[in-house]
């Protein structure tokens, strides 16, 4: 039911946007699955096409479709952009991948751009963010401020970008210390408050005395300051939702990308079937204010980005073992980006069996 | 042995806005009428009840025009499908679908801003009881309230003249109307009634549950709640008792993934669901009993002079 609403309110707004945009522009399309008020993960993305379109001004007409789910109306919802005009089409989720590829085969002039997956086409070209980066800071700082050395992670879905977003953060806590250990629940949701929140609690109530969440709301950020723990903001600094709680968040900046593809779309240097994977050097993901942690802490966790900016250490580097305890990297040895991008394993520490 | 109570308090509180959503469409579907806008007028409720307390300060404020702005959002529907006769399910999918709309726009102004939590009661030397002190005497006002209204709603349907009207309308408005019943004067008080459910549900979403407005953040539990009416074969106690039952079983999902027992998160996701239908079903199977209960003419437009 709620999807036919959904689509519904999709066409609506697609048939809405269409109608009232000048012919000679050229036509930048967003398609995002959360709404862009949602303090999260859509809103950078909001945030970043904002600000595309103030750095290109006039040249550019940017419009943007919130709350699209992922699987069939998602394909509906971007054949419909792809109709109307758009010259370069976003889509801002994991599970738009396939349906960005089939609608990419049925519009060769029109240029895609998918965000976090792993298919390309000759005119589809992928980006992401280095996340785990940031996840390698913040579970470095969780291992030096968690009393329990447990921490609790909330995630959405077993794909390989939460898979390597956990592992990220658990390399970087056993950084400093060696026996931390880590709970993973799994809500099978994007963004989801109540339930973000109750999971929060099921965690604390079971000994974690830290919480990070790879999930959109503010939800267990408010549980961590209401019980008094710590916790990291995800993709947005959520900071307002627990002033006493957030360490830090990784905050994505897709911004300057937005500008640069459209730009080159515009004139007729985009290249389609790349695939762009920035990290912290490149700006395109940030760190929120470290605060509410000793400043040994806090010169621990800058001294660490600045290595991981200036390409000195790169946050899976062996020795690491994999869940079972058998070898994932030697000594010295660093991971391959493909082996990241497809991640289907923990590492070592995991307290959680992988759903597959 | 504090969690115990810790994790009884979190099923309770992810149980409550569901109890008041079903027990208010309940009434809804009990005089004849089918409501699927509770979603709507639950994410209306929320909206409306977080930006009242942020603008007044006072959650009590909210809590009113929480209620207040989903017994008007509903009357909308009343209006459409009681005066005009408008086909029920469409009218109440396009009020989900408006609500939703609405209170996005509603509540921009209000998304990240800090929200005042409703304080929870505390008795001093009652409250701090181990065990059982914050269950009984600690939780958040509308906690209480749902309890009351659930057995005010029973009590109300079954024990009263009123109540026993109510139901005549649901199961056979015409013979109801014959007697000189006025039909839809009690369906429009029923359908307000529902939607000042489903506002104050709404509230205890962006009050106590997660003090906060995002948009959508009913995610669903409007639906969730008028399942519970269905499987409940429309009686007020079992309705609680699913209520609790989903929010027992969303909640020990949630523990044992914690606990690390290796069962696939799929599969516990789906659990809270699956165990509600096949229990309710069970306890339902009495098929004379359930017939009785079903408001026959659930659905159908009753327009006095044809």
């Amino acid at each position: 039911m709620k999807k036919i609403v959904f689509a519904l309110a999709a066409t609506l707004a697609v048939t809405a946007g269409t109608s009232a945009l000048a012919q000679d522009k050229f036509k930048a399309c967003f398609i995002y699955v959360g709404s862009k008020t949602d303090g999260g993960w859509t809103q950078a993305h909001e945030v970043g096409r904002l600000y595309a379109q103030e750095k290109l001004g006039d040249k550019v007409e940017t419009v943007a479709l919130e709350n699209v789910p992922e699987g069939p109306d998602a394909e509906r919802a971007i054949e419909r952009f792809a109709r109307s005009g758009c010259g370069i089409i976003f889509t801002t989720s994991f599970g738009f991948m396939d349906p960005t590829i089939a609608v990419a085969e049925k519009f060769p002039d029109v240029k895609f751009e998918h965000a976090t997956g792993y298919k390309t086409a000759p005119n589809v070209t992928t980006y992401n963010s280095r996340f785990y980066e940031g996840r390698y800071i913040i579970g470095q700082i969780a291992g030096k401020m968690s009393k329990t050395g447990v921490a609790g992670y909330i995630a959405s879905f077993p794909i390989p970008e939460v898979v390597m977003g956990i592992n990220g953060f658990l390399t970087g806590a056993r950084s400093v210390n060696p026996d931390f250990k880590l709970k993973v629940v799994w809500v099978n949701s994007w963004f989801d408050a109540g339930k973000e929140a109750d999971a929060a609690k099921a965690l604390i109530d079971q000994g974690v005395d830290i919480i990070t969440q790879h999930t959109d709301s503010t939800g267990p950020m408010q549980v961590a300051e209401e019980r008094g723990i710590k916790a990291f903001g995800q993709a947005f600094d959520q900071i307002q939702a627990g002033p006493t709680a957030q360490l830090t968040a990784i905050e994505d900046t897709w911004g300057p990308y937005y500008e640069k593809q459209i730009a080159a779309a515009i004139d007729g240097t985009w290249k389609g079937g790349e695939s762009s994977w920035d990290g912290l050097k490149d700006g395109i993901l940030s760190m929120a204010p470290y605060t509410n942690m000793p400043d040994d802490v806090k010169a621990m966790a800058e001294d660490t980005q600045a290595k991981i900016e200036s390409g000195e250490l790169h946050p899976f580097t062996g020795p690491i073992n994999k869940q079972d305890g058998s070898v994932w990297l030697k000594d010295g040895e660093v991971s391959d980006d493909g082996t990241l991008l497809g991640m289907n394993f923990y590492v070592e520490g995991v307290d959680d069996k992988l759903p597959q | 042995m504090d969690i115990a109570q810790n994790i009884l308090l979190t099923i309770m509180t992810a149980a409550t806005p569901l109890l008041i959503a079903a027990i208010g469409e309940l009434v809804v579907e009990r005089s004849g009428v089918l409501n699927l806008g509770v979603e709507g007028m639950m994410v209306i409720g929320a909206v409306c009840g977080f930006a009242a307390t942020a603008l007044s300060g006072s959650p009590w404020i909210g809590i009113l025009a929480a209620v207040g702005a989903g017994a008007v959002f509903s009357l909308l529907f009343g209006v459409l499908t009681l005066s005009l006769a408008a086909n029920q399910v469409a009218t109440g999918l396009s009020l989900t679908l408006l609500g939703l709309g609405l209170s996005g726009m509603i509540g921009e102004a209000f998304v990240g801003s800090a929200g005042i939590k409703l304080a929870s009661i505390q008795i001093p030397g009652l409250t701090e009881i181990p065990l059982v002190g914050r269950l009984v005497f600690g939780q958040d006002p509308i906690f209480y309230f749902s309890l009351i209204l659930t057995g005010g709603v029973a009590w109300f349907l079954f024990r009263t003249r009123a109540g026993l009207t109510l139901r005549a309308i649901g199961d056979n408005h015409a013979s109801a109307h014959a007697l000189g019943i006025n039909v839809l004067k009690i369906r429009y008080l029923a359908v307000m009634f529902g939607g000042a459910c489903a506002g104050l549900a709404g509230a205890h979403l962006s009050l106590v549950y997660t003090p906060q407005w995002v948009e959508n953040m009913t995610a669903g539990r409007g639906w969730i709640a008028l399942a519970l009416v269905v499987f409940a074969s429309w009686r007020p106690w079992r309705v609680l008792g699913g209520a609790y039952l989903f929010g027992a079983v969303s909640i020990g999902q949630l523990h044992a993934q914690a606990l690390g027992f290796g069962i696939p998160s799929q599969f516990l996701s789906a659990l809270p669901y699956v165990a509600t239908i096949v229990v309710l079903v069970i306890i339902s199977r009495d098929r004379r009993l359930t017939l009785m209960n079903t408001p026959a003419s659930l659905g159908q437009p009753f327009v006095p002079d044809r």
